[in-house]
């Protein structure tokens, strides 16, 4: 089972839709791990015709899945990192009439959403869809380094070893959640973790 | 929620100005130029931006929005350009025929409802008749700030091109013209295509050419909040009617050629508005009780709650009806 229902937050954190074929020139869809079921989900010969499928796999084997969907072109990088730079090549060349939809881990998403921003497209007309993993990628807002795939809350972070409380306050300028030190009062006085949503 | 701070007198606030020239353009558009009676500077506006001209018309007043189609860099002088109609209810006919240079008028500070989106990478302006006087201001803000933008600009004919010369003078590689006694049109569903990643479009003309360019660009893909329009409605003539305003304790009757907010207006009472053409909002009033049916005819309130039956805008809509209380 892919799908999370996350309980109720600040309006700072972000809310997710359900992938749907939209009218469009041209489709660009990025996806990891779980993410895969969602294109799946939503994907017709029709729409596969005019889409660009940019997809990492992570620890997956949904890759041949997306393949015999026939897109019309196909990318499977073996990183954010490493696709990011396909991401923006596709972007810049695209014009309106493009329609963008996210689907997999919010570190994707968001790092994701923040291209397509920055390459003029509205937040608000991107389509994103959660599935798989809901580790978050997190800020430490002392140091201003990034934690990939924080699952536990309180977590040390990677950068400054700080120990930091994971928080819903959201940055779609950094794709990240803020992590503020926990025990600055009293060092060493850290909470067990647990998971984000337990 | 509007931004507009709440104020003590309805509407925006006003500005004693002169007629300093009166130029007509073509048969049917004059320009009038304005400058401030105490000789300060007018207060800054962005490109889009409309003022509401109050007009003495033998003891009537009217009050008619007008799109501020001079620069935004030059705060000397607000003008606007007026398109007679001769079917209208007589505020263009009365700028037309009574209007003259030195005159004292009353205008208001400006309001923007049609502003330039300037995160957009390309601004695409579809103007239709007189629809260009807001380009006119956005594309002199665009010029000084080096902005991309592009004009396709729709007229009947030559003779009623309004600035086609000047446009076209000024900008040859980004004024686009077709006039429609040529039987020119616009190529809409190529225009669109391939315009670069973050274009916005905006259109100011007749109700059709701004259906179509919403309804071709959502086809298209577009995002809807890339496209933008303004459209001023008139309010129409209908049969007289009566209401009842709760909180002023009066019942008033609605003439067959005014609005329901001139009517109110016309009691003494003061009541909320700034566009007076549908689109702003400010006018939304609640009613408190109804028996007959409403004829709604503003762009502000949702399908939902038109039927409701719940509000009313009354800068442009009516009722049919035995009865219609308002929360006024």
């Amino acid at each position: 089972m892919s799908k999370f229902e996350f309980p109720p937050s600040i309006r700072s954190r972000p809310v997710y839709g359900t992938l749907e074929a939209r009218l469009g020139k041209h489709h660009l869809m990025i996806a990891d791990a779980e993410g895969a079921e969602a294109i799946i989900g939503v994907a017709t010969p029709e729409l596969m015709a005019k889409t660009h499928i940019i997809y990492i796999p992570k620890d997956t084997d949904f890759a041949e899945k997306l393949r015999d969907l026939k897109p019309a072109q196909f990318y499977q990088g073996p990183s954010y990192a490493a696709s990011v730079q396909r991401i923006r090549h596709v972007l810049a060349n695209s014009h309106m009439g493009l329609q963008v939809y996210l689907a997999g881990t919010e570190g994707l998403m968001g790092q994701a959403q923040n291209e397509a921003m920055q390459a003029g497209f509205p937040h608000t007309a991107i389509q994103t869809e959660h599935r798989g993993s809901i580790a978050r990628r997190m800020q430490c807002v002392h140091c201003k380094g990034i934690t990939e795939d924080v699952e536990i809350d309180p977590f040390q972070c990677a950068h400054c070893g700080l120990n930091l409380f994971v928080r819903d306050h959201y940055s779609r300028r950094l794709a990240a959640y803020q992590g503020v030190c926990i025990d600055a009062e009293d060092p060493g006085n850290v909470p067990e973790s647990k998971g984000i949503y337990e | 929620m509007s931004a507009a701070p709440q104020r003590v007198k309805a509407g925006a606030e006003k500005i004693d100005v002169a007629v300093s020239a009166v130029v007509p353009l073509n048969d049917l558009v004059t320009r009038f130029e304005f400058k401030r009676r105490d000789g300060a500077p007018f207060p800054p506006f962005s490109g889009g931006a409309h003022t509401v001209v109050e007009m003495n018309d033998n003891g009537r007043t009217r009050l008619n929005p007008y799109s501020l189609m001079s620069d935004p860099g030059d705060l000397s002088t607000y003008a606007i350009s007026v398109r007679r109609d001769d079917e209208g209810r007589g505020g263009s006919l009365f700028m037309h025929g009574n209007v003259k240079i030195g005159d004292e008028m009353i205008i208001t500070y400006p309001v923007n409802l049609f502003s330039l989106d300037l995160r957009a990478r390309k601004h695409l302006f579809f103007a239709g008749g007189i629809g260009i006087t807001p380009f006119m201001s956005m594309i002199a803000q665009l010029e000084r700030s080096n902005g991309n933008w592009e004009l396709h600009y729709a007229c009947r004919s030559e003779s009623l091109g309004s600035y086609v010369d000047v446009l076209g003078y000024k900008y040859p590689g980004k004024v686009h013209i077709y006039y429609d006694d040529q039987s020119q049109a616009i190529d809409l569903e190529n225009l669109l295509d391939g315009q670069p990643l973050g274009t916005h479009a905006y259109v100011c003309g007749p109700k059709g050419m701004i259906n179509w360019i919403h309804a071709t660009a959502t086809a298209a893909g577009w995002p809807e909040l890339h496209v933008h329009s303004e459209e001023f409605l008139a309010p129409e003539p209908g049969a007289p009617f009566v209401v009842r305003l709760c909180k002023s304790d009066m019942t008033i009757t609605v003439r067959e050629d005014e609005s329901l907010l001139e009517a109110i207006e016309r009691a003494g009472v003061d009541a909320p508005f700034l566009c007076r053409g549908g689109s702003c909002g400010q006018c939304e009033t609640d009613v408190v009780a109804a028996d007959g049916n409403f004829i709604h005819r503003d762009h502000w309130l949702d399908d939902d709650e038109h039927a409701s039956g719940k509000k009313i805008m009354p800068c442009v809509s009516r009722f049919i009806g035995k009865s219609l209380e308002l929360d006024r």
